[in-house]
């Protein structure tokens, strides 16, 4: 019982730091990546090849002055950033990140806890993660901070509806809810190592949980909370120091989260040939990030209108279009 | 349905074009100079920080005859002449007043002993205006010089400015 605790522990302890270093190096590749795509070399200066530039940053951060407006609602506002990250790193708590491995003996699960009803459990944790942003939004004194959070607000629920839905054609197909189960399935034998890959099944529904999970962190091209010609800095206008810095890594972790769930769900999690599977993993999450830097350097961003207006009449028709033609498959072939 | 179809050519044609300018871009060399660790090489004819040549053993080149400071156009240039013990005449006193200067390298065309020259220096930032009156111990050449970097300089002003059939 005691060993059981005492490595479920370390995991979790080796998951928060990796998440939190991943989310510091996340930064940092957005930095130099949107800086080399527009010609540019990016941070440069802190270590060789600018590589302790997160640390700078960190430093910088953790000791400016927490400064706190005038007529905030206190308590919301120290609340908001908390509800902002805890729930991006709970998301961690679900993913598989390897396969089960042995270590000085023991066996070891790669994955902190698997949930029965993990994919509900991921669902439920992105939503969550809107709280901190309404909640920064309405307790600051400042009308870009309420821009920012009700437009995210609206923004996330219309999106959350899609991204739900891009999950279920797996669901479907697959007969399970738990994502160590979703992850076995697209196991492969054959020389075709993706070939039960559920982006090969689902290649709509791959496209929809892209778009959708991007709006759903609030990047760009739907960084619209956020957009800073016209709301300054969205909903973390009023905040500085290291509040200010738990709603970036929040943002950052919520990347890496949806990013890790996407792996999971449809680029066959740790499956793959020769590797070890955690490198399989990495490589897929990085992948998956470089995706989205490579998109947020090249797409403008989206009108508000547009925004909504692609969520409602585009991708949630889609979406139900995936769902109910998976579903109709799955019934007439499976 | 033709607005289906130009929506299915969009994200299949037009994006993923979008998509290729940028990775094109990221594999491209930025053309960013590191400045203040790296810098730029100047075009041998740049007209930079001045300089006053030297003969090899070491006797200034300029004898004060003035005809740079009648030749500056902003006139930058003082000079008080002296004599050495040989008898011959120097420069007790060159000054450039850089905020005067342009820069416009007149002075190396006047010059008949070939002694001062624009160099390559570009940076020369000060805090205070008294420091850019730039004296002769600022601009002579140190005289064992550890390399030559204003040699090709001074072969081209030559070919250019000092024998007859180049200005011909």
């Amino acid at each position: 019982m005691l060993e059981m605790i005492l490595i479920s522990s370390a995991k979790v302890i080796a998951v928060i730091l990796a998440v939190l270093t991943g989310c510091a190096y996340a930064t940092y590749m957005e930095r130099k990546v949107v800086a080399y795509m527009q010609h540019r070399i990016g941070p440069s200066y802190a270590g060789p090849y600018g590589l302790l530039q997160p640390l700078a940053d960190a430093v910088k951060l953790a000791f400016k002055e927490d400064i706190v407006p005038d007529g905030v609602e206190r308590i919301t506002y120290a609340i908001a950033p908390i509800a902002s990250f805890v729930p991006a790193m709970l998301i961690f708590a679900v993913v598989p990140f390897s396969s089960d491995f042995t270590f000085f003996g023991y066996d070891i699960p790669g994955v902190i806890s698997d949930l029965n009803i993990g994919v509900l459990y991921v669902l439920a944790m992105t939503s969550l993660g809107i709280y901190g942003i309404v909640l920064a939004g309405w307790s600051s004194p400042s009308k870009y901070s309420l821009m920012g959070g009700i437009r995210s607000s609206a923004q996330m629920i219309s999106y959350e509806i899609s991204y739900g839905l891009s999950i279920v054609g797996i669901l479907i197909i697959g007969n399970s809810l738990s994502l160590t189960d979703i992850v076995s399935q697209q196991a492969s034998e054959s020389w075709l190592f993706f070939g039960n890959w559920y982006i090969v099944k689902q290649p709509l529904g791959f496209l929809l949980y892209l778009v959708c999970a991007i709006a759903e962190t609030n990047r760009a091209p739907f960084d619209l909370p956020e957009a800073e010609s016209e709301l300054v800095g969205g909903y973390h206008t009023e905040y500085s120091s290291m509040r200010f810095s738990m709603f970036f890594i929040a943002e950052y972790a919520y990347m890496i989260g949806v990013a890790t769930v996407g792996t999971t769900l449809f680029l066959g999690g740790w499956n793959g040939p020769f590797l070890p599977p955690i490198v399989w993993f990495v490589i897929k999450v990085f992948m998956f990030m470089f995706f989205y830097i490579w998109l947020r350097a090249t797409f403008p961003r989206f009108r508000y209108d547009q925004l909504m207006q692609f969520g409602w009449k585009v991708l949630f028709p889609l979406a139900l279009l995936n769902t109910m033609g998976t579903a109709a498959w799955v019934v007439l072939f499976g | 349905m033709k607005d289906i179809l130009k929506a299915i050519g969009n994200v299949f044609i037009k994006m993923p074009q979008g998509f290729l300018v940028t990775l094109k871009y990221f594999f491209k060399k930025p053309v960013t100079l590191d400045y203040p660790r790296k810098k730029k090489p100047m075009v041998p004819r740049y007209r930079g920080k001045h300089y006053l040549e030297r003969y090899d053993d070491g006797t200034e080149r300029c004898v004060c005859c003035g005809l740079c400071a009648a030749a500056c156009p902003a006139d930058a240039i003082y000079m008080e002449p002296e004599e050495t013990e040989k008898g011959e005449r120097k420069a007790k006193v060159y000054e450039i007043n850089l905020l005067r200067c342009i820069f416009c390298g007149f002075c190396e065309e006047a010059c008949p002993e070939e002694a001062i020259f624009l160099g390559q220096e570009y940076e020369f930032s000060a805090d205070a205006r008294n420091k850019f009156l730039w004296t002769k111990q600022d601009m002579l050449v140190p005289h064992p010089r550890k390399d030559n970097p204003f040699k090709r300089i001074l072969r081209r002003v030559r070919k250019v400015y000092g024998t007859p059939e180049a200005t011909r």
